[in-house]
């Protein structure tokens, strides 16, 4: 690496940049002190500073309190985030692979899907479940996340697969493999990375849902969101409890960011640029 | 070759379950809210699970864009207007900025990078409730400046009760009408250069519609009976600050990827050209990143129009002052159990969402025609 000298223009450009990073850490770091005061310590004008006594006994609390809509959030989101992805799979082979007539304008209106905002199925989606006994359980909810999710994987999918060679397809088919087995013998081994993209981003999608688990849950299958938002919510909280759940039900995915960021940001431009 | 054709057959049939899925639970699921938005949903008896609907027509919006009991929505709809465009203008331009700052590939590029997205990882509820106690009165925020040596802040920034750019509701066909000359007018200067029949049909019919809203106001009716005043309540800055810290480091992931695709051959090209790290950015890289900016815009635009976890974390549902329609909706439906303004409502957003999504993938569809 070329040594760099210091001139005005980088001194600004670092000093921007810190300004800005503290910026962008000044919540992470106002949860974490406020979480680790006593409650008693806790008070505005002294907000900011660290606490005098560590007090770890919050997040015990949190975790006590939150833990029924942690298991719910974990099992929704595992179960979710695996259907959506293997159908979006499936559905991703057949749109870049089999095309057939219309299957461009499938394509875009299943995108439409992604885009529309989720009130206007809201009211519908609660009288199917409803009528469907699906109501105010953890199935119906996982069901809707499948079917809005279908959308996203499938274009993550049909992006990754157009990058397979067509004549890798190809000659498989001269050796006599049908749909199926192409998919399971040349394109499944190939798609991993595409499985670890959509997944993730599923899975940070709908473990963040908030508007579907207050509205199709009834309390014992309320998601973290929902059980933060309760824990948060009401005025005369002492704030170290609702920031120890904060940061409980961030913590999934926050490591899933962390450690696999890079996957992670695949994800997110897949949803606006194309290839 | 009947293998092939049978092939054909089994991927068809394997997209038929996410077709039937999609179709029924996306578009069947959109044509029920119309409906619904134009029934009574059964008047008293709308509890019961089918309720008997009775067909209305459009009562339900006119009673939401002129009624007496619209106002709440209105005022919801002009903040989801102003937080539109202030999210948008701060979550691009924030966003670019730190793009260009890091596209000089700093030391510790990465940790900055990370800094900069990991709240985009994070959940509204999350994100809601700490910039909540971040924005309490005398504390978190309002307090920083003390550290300097200076006197805190006073803004109530989530409970403040002041508006300003407020307009008159009664005048809202003639400032709608105001803003399509504007539009005109711009769309005519953007093409002045290029196209000048087409500039100039722009430019006229834009200052025709001005001039005409100028000079007879008052043929255009009033859009409700009495003077009822609208305006950007203070209080949405609040949530505004929150979501740009949020996303911002969205459109700079997208930014980057679109600087670190631009050939290096290229940006050589323009610095020998004489072209100054600003010019460059201003006249080849931001020009070039036309698409990244749309989508942008569009996905930004399609959050703020849905905004309901981080105003319900940060404000609660009941908070006037910092109303969304996408709140009202859910509001009206769920705890007021009227389903049938709330579906009026939800398609109000729905047709906002559409006239921006639509050509958006109408045009990526003809793209990929092309190739």
């Amino acid at each position: 690496m070329k040594r760099r000298a210091i001139t005005p223009g980088s001194v600004l450009l670092y000093a921007t940049l810190t300004l800005l990073a503290l910026f962008f850490l000044m919540p992470a770091y106002m949860a974490a002190v406020t979480a680790l005061k006593l409650p008693q310590d806790i008070s505005l004008p002294t907000s900011w500073e660290w606490p005098a006594t560590l007090n770890w006994a919050s997040f015990s609390q949190a975790i006590e309190l939150l833990k029924p809509n942690f298991i719910n959030s974990l099992i929704l989101t595992v179960t979710a985030t695996i259907g959506s992805t293997v159908l979006g799979s499936l559905n991703g082979y057949v749109f870049s692979k089999w095309k057939f007539a219309g299957s461009e304008i499938v394509f875009t209106l299943f995108l439409f899907g992604m885009f529309i905002p989720y009130q206007v199925i809201l009211i519908p989606l609660f009288q199917t479940l409803r009528a469907m006994h699906l109501y105010g359980g953890l199935p119906g909810l996982i069901l809707a996340h499948i079917v809005y999710g279908l959308p996203i994987t499938s274009l993550i999918f049909r992006n990754f697969y157009a990058q397979i060679p067509t004549a890798l397809v190809e000659s498989a088919r001269l050796d006599g493999a049908g749909f199926f087995s192409i998919y399971l013998r040349v394109v499944f081994p190939l798609s991993i990375p595409g499985f670890v993209v959509t997944s993730l981003w599923q899975f940070t999608q709908i473990w963040n849902e908030f508007l579907w688990g207050i509205c199709l849950t009834r309390h014992a299958d309320n998601p973290i969101t929902v059980g933060l938002a309760q824990l948060a919510g009401g005025q005369a909280v002492s704030w170290n409890l609702p920031m120890a759940g904060s940061i409980m039900a961030a913590v999934p995915v926050l490591c899933i960011y962390i450690f696999l960021g890079r996957y992670f940001i695949r994800g997110l431009l897949a949803g606006s640029v194309k290839e | 070759m009947r293998e092939a054709s049978r092939d054909r057959i089994k991927a068809f049939l394997t997209l038929l379950p996410s077709m039937i899925l999609v179709g029924v639970f996306v578009y069947g699921f959109i044509g029920n809210t119309i409906w619904t938005s134009m029934t009574d949903w059964g008047g008293m008896g709308a509890l019961a699970l089918d309720p008997e609907k009775n067909f209305v027509g459009l009562a339900n919006y006119v009673e939401l864009f002129t009624g007496f009991l619209g106002s709440g929505f209105r005022q919801d709809l002009v903040n989801a207007v102003y937080y539109s465009l202030m999210l948008l203008g701060g979550a691009v331009g924030l966003g670019m900025f730190i793009a260009i700052l890091l596209d000089r590939k700093p030391r510790g590029e990465d940790l900055l990078r990370t800094i900069f997205l990991y709240p985009m990882s994070l959940s509204f509820i999350v994100s809601g409730t700490i910039w909540r106690w971040l924005l309490a009165p005398q504390g978190g925020v309002n307090v920083l400046p003390t550290y300097f040596g200076l006197e805190p802040l006073t803004f109530d920034w989530l409970s403040s009760r002041s508006a300003i750019l407020v307009f008159n509701w009664q005048d809202i066909l003639r400032i709608l009408l105001y803003g399509v000359s504007l539009v005109c007018i711009l769309a005519g200067v953007a093409v002045l250069r290029k196209n000048r029949r087409k500039a100039m049909r722009r430019l006229a019919s834009g200052v025709a519609v001005g001039l005409f809203v100028w000079l007879f106001g008052d043929v255009v009716p009033d859009a409700y009976m009495m003077r009822e005043e609208h305006g950007f309540n203070l209080a949405t800055l609040g949530i505004i600050m929150a979501t740009i810290w949020q996303y911002s480091g969205y459109t700079m992931a997208l930014y980057l990827a679109g600087f670190n695709g631009i050939s290096q051959d290229l940006r050589d090209a323009a610095m020998l050209d004489g072209a100054s790290a600003a010019g460059y950015y201003r006249h080849v890289a931001i020009p070039m990143l036309k698409p990244i900016t749309i989508s942008a815009v569009i996905i930004l635009s399609h959050i703020s129009l849905k905004m309901f976890d981080l105003i319900f974390a940060m404000t609660g549902p009941d908070n006037a002052e910092t109303g969304h329609p996408a709140l009202n909706m859910y509001l009206t439906t769920f705890r007021a159990n009227e389903f049938a303004t709330g579906a009026a409502i939800a398609i109000v957003l729905f047709l906002i969402a559409a006239t921006f999504i639509v050509p958006y993938l109408v045009s990526q569809y003809r793209e990929r025609g092309r190739r």
